[in-house]
């Protein structure tokens, strides 16, 4: 007897978000990222269409990242020490696709960097390479009211990617996005009521909900990543099902949360069984970000080459039909 | 809930007007008006008094398809004007509907299969309205019958067990609640459920109050579709909430707005 396969028909699909615009849509990008567009769950090919490969954005900072263990320090050398030659290694060297600018330096423990410097940044690095651009602010919800808005004016017809919106502070940056003709970030702390009312706050302010992505908040292995799974899984499911304030694509931010765990930092020294660090931080980001995947991301936000490295193998053998 | 607008309806004075009148922005504002209040279908019928039902259903599906392509459930009881609506609805169509009669399901499941079309079944016959729960399922199995005969898809069929009114048939309303809930078991893939809420409440003094407390129990027994008055906000309220209760929306504290942003 022939086993047939069961499949499901879904209603609905993720909306398509477009990253990057060309000299003939307004910008200066030599190429477009375009993330969602699922008719089905993660790489079920059978089911339905699923027309975008997940995207991967290489961190940027505009300030040393200090704290970050030296395993990660170490692959990109002095670099780090000038944000546009390390997003050109990133572009030239690793071949990214997508650079996401942690504009971390403008908190006010860290520089407190004015909104001026962090703009006039954005500018030299749209100068500097030509792929499309995600602009994160540094957390602090009233510096990031003033600085994200001067990016988003200073890349104005870039089509870049800003965020985080977040529940009680959206519609300074909504309003910057929707003048400046960019895509928005929404963040919820894993929690899909928060996620849907957010979405549903920002497209009242008439963002239509196709330039939304949803940052659901993700826990590295070891810290959450089921729990973020079954969120991000809950509300693909809910958009495939046609309900359309979630069907956003996501972005997760799995470079941070995983070199934040003591699994991925700890040295041999202090935990001889672990093994070497350094590997070891590369495969607890990579075998994070393989389990987004599955849940649905779109977007990885990563930090270290190599494990970009296997994740866009990974991707690669997935995507193998 | 598969919520099909009942307003277009020539039982209505002013479609009624409109209809004589062949005036067709009041039936385009009706159709947009259901259509922004949650409707996803629209139903047509031109009524009682049309004395050519023929032309009248195409007019009224011509005026509706100017300005909208959601569903239309084409209802009357006559077979010829259905397929007058169908001829001139082109796809999406609903029809509205067949009896458990063996003439009926002859003339309408083949037009259905034709037209691509879902097929409305309600459960009843020339004998009369059933009077129990057991006599709605059998007619019903027999509609269920007859469509797999003939090759119709079950899963395109929505079986109506037929309401009665509560203050003429106040006994019955249980049985017809356990009926939604047992129609599904009939054939797999299971067929679906839809009522003409508002015949619940027909002669009471508290319509609105009656339709609605009833369109959320049969919601609880699994309900799929039902023709109702959208525009009634307290009866949509409702509804949004017992397919939130039900889990079949993700709760948001602007869940209501966000149903309707569908």
């Amino acid at each position: 007897m022939k086993n047939e396969a069961v499949l499901e028909k879904w209603a609905g699909k993720v909306a398509s978000v477009s990253i990057g615009a060309l000299k003939q849509q307004g910008g200066s990008r030599k190429s477009v990222i375009n993330v969602g567009g699922e008719e089905t769950l993660p790489f079920l090919f059978k089911e339905g269409s699923i027309p975008n490969r997940p995207a991967i954005a290489f961190e940027v900072w505009d300030i040393y990242p200090a704290d970050w263990p030296s395993c990660l320090l170490g692959a990109y050398g002095d670099t780090l020490k000038d944000p546009l030659r390390w997003a050109r290694k990133c572009t030239q060297e690793y071949g990214a696709g997508l650079i996401c600018l942690k504009l971390q330096g403008a908190h006010p423990d860290l520089g407190n960097k004015n909104p001026e410097e962090a703009a006039s940044l954005v500018r030299e690095l749209l100068k500097t390479i030509d792929v499309p651009l995600v602009i994160l602010g540094c957390g602090d919800d009233s510096k990031d009211s003033a600085v994200l808005p001067a990016c988003s004016e200073a890349a104005r017809g870039e089509r870049c990617l800003i965020g985080d919106a977040l529940q009680d502070n959206y519609k300074t940056l909504t309003a910057a996005v929707l003048a400046d003709g960019h895509n928005i970030i929404a963040e919820s702390p894993i929690d899909v009521n928060i996620a849907k009312q957010l979405n549903i706050l920002i497209s009242d302010m008439n963002l239509p909900l196709e330039r939304i992505v949803i940052n659901p908040t993700i826990g590295a292995l070891g810290y959450g990543l089921e729990y973020a799974y079954s969120i991000m899984e809950r509300a693909r499911l809910a958009a495939l099902a046609g309900d359309k304030t979630l069907a956003m694509p996501f972005i997760c931010f799995a470079g941070q949360e995983s070199w934040r765990a003591k699994e991925a930092r700890a040295s041999m020294a202090e935990f001889p069984a672990w093994g070497e660090e350094g590997p070891r931080g590369v495969i607890w980001e990579a075998v994070t970000a393989a389990a987004l995947l599955q849940a649905g991301a779109d977007i990885l936000v990563m930090r270290h080459p190599a494990a970009v490295e296997k994740i866009n193998n990974h991707i690669e053998r997935l995507f193998r039909r | 809930m598969f919520v099909i607008g009942e307003l277009i309806n020539g039982m209505y004075a002013d479609i009624a007007r409109a209809i004589k009148a062949r005036d067709k922005a009041i039936v385009q504002d009706c159709a947009l008006g259901q259509l922004e209040a949650g409707a996803e279908a629209l139903d047509v019928n031109c009524g009682p008094a049309s004395r050519q039902p023929e032309s009248d259903i195409r007019w009224l599906v011509e005026t509706i398809r100017e300005v909208t392509d959601a569903p239309l459930a084409l209802d009357s009881s006559k077979p010829e004007v259905i397929l007058s609506g169908l001829e001139a609805a082109g796809n999406k169509v609903i029809i509205n509907s067949t009896t458990a009669d063996r003439e009926k399901l002859d003339k309408l499941l083949p037009l259905a299969k034709k037209y691509n079309a879902r097929l409305i079944g309600l459960a009843i016959s020339a004998k009369g309205i059933p009077q129990s729960k057991d006599q709605r399922l059998e007619l019903a199995a027999e509609i269920v019958a007859c469509c797999v005969e003939q090759g119709f898809p079950t899963e395109d069929l929505y079986l109506d067990p037929v309401i009665m009114p509560v203050n003429v048939a106040q006994s019955q309303l249980g049985g017809i609640l356990e009926a939604i809930r047992e129609f599904r078991i009939i054939s797999e893939p299971a067929p679906k459920t839809v009522i003409g809420l508002s015949n619940v409440s027909q002669g009471t003094s508290c319509r609105s109050l009656i339709n609605r407390t009833f369109l959320v129990m049969a919601a609880a027994f699994g309900l799929d579709a039902a023709i109702l008055d959208p525009k009634d906000k307290e009866l949509m309220d409702a509804l949004i909430t017992a397919e939130l209760v039900l889990n079949k929306q993700i709760y948001c504290d602007s869940y209501l707005d966000a149903y309707r942003k569908k």
